[in-house]
C-alpha cells in the first residue's frame, strides 16, 4: 500500500540542508483538514496496490477503508527520528529476527559507518556480523555473494554509491546471474546500499547516479528510499527478499526527520509511492528530487494546478500499475530524476510509458533531468546541474496548456 | 637511543645499511614431491592413503581422463559447442578432492570438474550439463563445463576469471560463523592470480583469519600468455608471505604430494583459522579450450613432453602397480567400461528434450515479476505466429 502521509496543522520540521522550507503540505481544498493534527496515516504495505482505495483515503481524512491496520495505527504515537536512524532501526530489527544477517563494508563496525547507519551495531551483534573490510569493493560485493550462498544474508555497504562501480563485475556478472546459471541451486539474498546522488560539493566522483548504470543488469531489484518512513521499511523488505535488491539512499536526505510507527511494518519493493494526489497531471519522481517536486507542489497548487505526485520507489521494476493507473487519469506525465539526460532512469521510464499507455496520453512525456556532464565541484554550477522547483512548475505549466 | 620503532604489526629494528630487499631470491621456493619420475617414493615420510583410497584416485583420474577425451571428440563433431580439457591436471584435480571432506565447500575456475567427480556427480550428469538438456541442474543456461552442484557443495562455475576467489573469503566468513569444521577450497590458474580480486581475496582471508585453502593450478599458459608474461614473481607460492598468508609449492603431476599437501593445508586451515594458499606446478597439456589451437604459440615437443614423459597418471601407476593394486587388465576393463558409458550417456542426453520455453524466464528472480510474463507472453505469441523459425526440439 502507499503510505500517505497528511501532516496537518502542525508544522513539520523537515529538517536536512537543502533548500525547500519545512512548511506544511497542503492538500486540495476539497478535504477537511480539522480532523487529523501532527500525526501520519499509514497503511501497512501487504500487497498489490488497489487502485480505488487511494481516492476513498484522500476524500476521507479520518478513516481508511476500514482498514484496522491503519486505525489500530492512528491510536498509536509513534517515534520520531531521522532517515538514517530509521535505516539502522530497520537494519537492527532484522539482525534481531535473524541471525543469518549480517553486514559488512568499510568502516561499518566501530566507526559506525561514514552516514552513522551502523552506529552501534558492532558493540551489539559482534564484529563478525558487522564486518569491517579492507578497501575492495569488487572483493567485499563477491565475499557476500559466496556468504550468501552459503546461507547468510548479508548487507554490503558501499560507502558512496559511486564506489560500487568497483563492483560492477560482481553485481552484474555474478549477483544477478547466479541464481539463474545455477538452475535455481544457489541464491543470493544479498541487500546493496549506500548514498549517492548529488550532495554538496562532493566533487564529479562522489555525486554518481548508480542506478543508470544498474538498471540493465537482469536478476537484481533496484529500490530507492525519501523517507524515514520508507527507508525503514524498504531496508526491512530488502533484507527479507530472496533476489538481490540495490537500496539507493541519498546523502542529503539522511537528516530527514519524521515520526514513524512504532509497531513493525514493511513496504513493498515493487510498489509506488502517492505522495500527492491529483487530476491535472502525473509527476514521476523518487529520492531527492521528490522534495524539489513538493516544493514546485505548492507553487503549482497556488496557481491553480493540482499536480498528482508518484514517488516511484521501485526503479526495477517499475510499479506500472499505480503509474498507469495515474496516467489514465491525467493525461499527462512529467518525470523528474536526478540521473543524466543520457540512460538514465527516466529514460526508461518515459518508454515504458509510451509504450504502455500511449492512448492514454494527451502530450509528449516531459523527462527532466541532469545534464550530460560531469558534476562541478562549484556550488553554483553543481546547483545548475540540478533540477530546481522553478523548472518543474514551468514544465508543467508547459504541459498543461497543451 | 632508539634502536626500534613501535608501529602496528610489531617492532621494527632500525638500520643503518641502505639496502633493498631483492625483486627475487636467488634460489626458487622449492617445490614438494614424493614420488619421483619412476613412481618411487623419494622419502618415507609423506601421507599413507589405503589402498581404497588409491584405486579410487587412479580410477577417476582415468575416467576424468577419458570424459576429457570423449566430449572434446563430441565437439569436434559439431554435438557440443565448446568442452575445456582438464589434460596434464588430473592429479591436482582428484588428489586435492580426495583430500578435502563432502562437508569442504568448493569455488572452482573451470578447469577443476574432477572434484566434482569424485564427490559422486555421475557421468550422465556431466553429460547432461555440456548438453543442456532437460535434466540438466542449471536447466540448460549455461555453456558446457560450467557445472555446478549445491549437493556436493560445489558451487556453479562462472566465466569471469577470479570472481570466485572474493566469494570463496564470503563462504568461508560464513563457514566461521556457523563454526563449522569445514574450510572452502577455491582453484584458479597462474594467469588469475593477476587480477585483482586474487589480491584483495588473499588479503581479506588474512585480516579475516578466514579458513581458505586457495589452489593455484599454475599450469604455464594461460591461453597464449605463458606465465613469463603474467608475472615476474617467482611463481604464486612467494605472494602468500605477502599478505601474510601461509604457503606451499607442490608438484602438480605428483598425486600423492597433491594429496598430503591439501591435507595439511585443510588440518591448519580449520584448526588455524587462516587461509593457505598452495601453488601446485603443472602443464596444460591440452588447448585452452576447443576454440584454441596451442601449437600456434608454444612448441608441439613441450606440449609432448608434458604429455609424455611428465603425464600424472602415468607415474601414480607406477607407484600403485608396484604396490599390486591394480593390474594391467583391470585397468583396460576400466577404461572400456568408462567409455561405453560416456557413449552411452551422450546417446541418452543427445535424445533427452530441451529445457522447456518456461526455463528462459524462471530463477531470474525467485517469482516472475509482470515485466517477465508479459515478456514470455510476446514471446510465445511470436512462436505461435512462426512455429517454423522456432527450434523443434524446445518443448514450449
Amino acid at each position: 500500500m502507499a503510505s500517505i502521509f497528511q501532516a496537518v496543522g502542525a508544522a513539520r520540521a523537515l529538517s536536512s540542508s537543502n533548500s525547500f522550507d519545512s512548511k506544511k503540505f497542503y492538500l486540495t481544498s476539497r478535504e477537511s483538514v480539522s480532523e487529523r493534527k501532527g500525526s501520519i496515516f499509514v497503511v501497512r504495505s501487504d500487497g498489490r496496490m488497489n487502485s480505488g482505495r487511494v481516492d476513498k483515503l484522500v476524500t476521507n481524512a479520518v478513516a481508511t477503508k476500514a482498514d484496522s491496520a491503519a486505525a489500530s495505527t492512528a491510536s498509536k504515537p509513534g517515534h520520531e527520528l531521522l532517515l538514517f536512524e530509521a535505516l539502522r532501526e530497520g537494519l537492527e530489527e532484522e539482525m534481531d529476527r535473524d541471525p543469518r544477517v549480517c553486514v559488512m563494508g568499510e568502516d561499518v563496525g566501530h566507526y559506525g559507518g561514514s552516514y552513522k547507519v551502523t552506529k552501534g551495531l558492532a558493540p551489539k551483534y559482534g564484529d563478525l556480523r558487522v564486518l569491517d573490510t579492507p578497501i575492495a569493493e569488487n572483493s567485499f560485493t563477491g565475499m557476500a555473494i559466496g556468504a550468501a550462498m552459503t546461507g547468510l544474508r548479508p548487507i554490503v555497504e558501499g560507502m558512496n554509491m559511486g564506489f560500487l562501480l568497483l563492483a560492477f563485475n560482481q553485481i552484474s556478472n555474478n549477483c544477478g546471474m547466479l541464481h539463474y546459471t545455477s538452475g535455481g541451486q544457489f541464491t543470493i539474498p544479498v541487500v546493496i546500499r549506500g548514498p549517492g546522488g548529488v550532495g554538496r560539493q562532493l566533487g564529479a566522483e562522489h555525486s554518481q547516479r548508480l542506478e543508470s548504470y544498474f538498471q540493465s543488469i537482469p536478476g537484481i531489484q533496484m529500490v530507492a528510499c525519501s523517507t524515514p518512513y520508507n527507508a525503514k521499511g524498504l531496508m526491512k523488505a530488502a533484507i527479507r527478499s530472496e533476489n538481490p535488491v540495490i537500496l539507493f539512499e541519498h546523502v542529503l536526505l539522511y537528516n530527514l526527520k519524521e515520526r514513524i510507527p512504532d509497531e513493525e511494518y514493511i513496504c513493498n519493493l515493487e510498489e509506488a509511492e502517492m505522495v500527492r494526489p491529483g487530476e491535472h497531471i502525473t509527476i514521476l519522481t523518487y529520492s531527492r528530487m521528490r522534495y524539489h517536486v513538493m516544493q514546485a507542489a505548492k507553487t503549482l497548487v497556488n496557481k491553480g494546478y493540482d499536480p498528482e505526485v508518484i514517488d516511484i520507489r521501485s526503479l526495477k521494476p517499475f510499479d506500472l500499475h499505480t503509474i498507469g493507473n495515474s496516467v489514465k487519469k491525467t493525461h499527462r506525465v512529467l518525470i523528474v530524476e536526478e540521473c543524466m539526460r543520457t540512460g538514465g532512469i527516466g529514460a526508461s521510464l518515459t518508454a515504458a510509458i509510451s509504450e504502455n499507455f500511449h492512448d492514454y496520453l494527451d502530450a509528449p512525456i516531459v523527462c527532466l533531468s541532469s545534464q550530460d556532464v560531469p558534476t562541478p565541484y562549484a556550488g553554483t554550477l553543481e546547483e545548475f546541474t540540478i533540477v530546481q522547483p522553478a523548472q518543474i512548475v514551468t514544465a508543467v505549466e508547459q504541459l498543461c496548456q497543451q | 637511543m632508539f634502536q626500534s620503532l613501535d608501529f602496528p604489526g610489531g617492532r621494527v629494528a632500525f638500520t643503518s645499511e641502505m639496502s633493498f630487499i631483492a625483486e627475487s631470491s636467488e634460489k626458487r621456493v622449492k617445490c614438494y614431491r614424493v614420488l619421483d619420475d619412476n613412481g618411487h617414493p623419494m622419502s618415507s615420510r609423506f601421507e599413507q592413503i589405503s589402498k581404497e583410497v588409491a584405486v579410487k584416485m587412479y580410477s577417476s583420474m582415468v575416467t576424468l581422463q577419458i570424459m576429457d577425451t570423449i566430449f572434446y571428440e563430441a565437439q569436434r563433431q559439431g554435438r557440443l559447442s565448446i568442452y575445456m580439457t582438464s589434460n596434464g591436471e588430473e592429479a591436482i584435480n582428484i588428489a586435492s578432492a580426495a583430500a578435502l571432506s563432502p562437508d569442504d565447500v568448493v569455488l572452482p575456475q573451470y578447469r577443476e570438474p574432477g572434484v566434482l567427480l569424485w564427490r559422486g556427480f555421475t557421468l550422465q550428469e556431466f553429460t547432461n550439463q555440456c548438453f543442456g538438456n532437460k535434466a540438466d541442474y542449471g536447466k540448460g543456461r549455461q555453456m558446457p563445463i560450467h557445472y555446478g552442484s549445491n549437493r556436493l557443495n560445489y558451487f556453479t562455475v562462472s566465466s569471469p576469471i577470479a570472481t570466485q576467489l572474493p566469494q570463496a573469503v564470503g563462504a568461508a566468513y560464513s563457514l566461521k560463523m556457523d563454526r563449522r569444521d569445514a574450510c572452502v577450497v577455491t582453484y584458479f590458474g597462474d594467469g588469475g592470480s593477476s587480477e585483482g580480486d586474487f589480491h584483495a581475496s588473499l588479503n581479506f582471508a588474512a585480516v579475516m583469519e578466514a579458513p581458505v585453502v586457495f589452489i593455484c593450478r599454475n599450469n604455464w599458459w594461460a591461453i597464449s600468455t605463458p606465465t613469463s608474461e603474467q608475472f615476474r614473481s617467482d611463481g604464486i607460492v612467494v605472494r602468500g608471505q605477502a599478505y601474510g598468508v601461509r604457503s606451499i609449492r607442490v608438484d602438480g603431476n605428483d598425486a600423492l604430494a597433491v594429496y598430503g599437501a591439501i591435507h595439511a593445508a585443510r588440518e591448519m586451515a580449520i584448526r588455524e583459522h587462516r587461509p593457505i594458499l598452495v601453488e601446485a606446478l603443472t602443464y596444460r597439456v591440452g588447448h585452452h579450450s576447443t576454440s584454441d589451437d596451442s601449437t600456434r604459440y608454444r612448441p608441439a615437443d613441450e606440449i609432448q613432453h608434458w604429455k609424455i614423459s611428465r603425464n600424472p597418471l602415468a607415474r601414480f601407476r607406477k607407484w600403485i602397480k608396484r604396490n599390486g593394486w591394480l593390474n594391467d587388465e583391470d585397468e583396460s576393463e576400466l577404461r572400456g567400461n568408462v567409455r561405453k558409458q560416456l557413449l552411452h550417456a551422450i546417446q541418452l542426453a543427445e535424445r533427452t528434450e530441451k529445457p522447456p520455453l518456461e526455463d528462459l524466464f524462471t530463477d531470474v528472480y525467485d517469482h516472475l515479476p509482470s515485466n517477465l510474463q508479459e515478456q514470455e507472453r510476446l514471446l510465445r505469441e511470436t512462436i505461435e505466429k512462426h512455429p517454423q523459425d522456432y527450434p523443434a526440439d524446445v518443448p514450449v
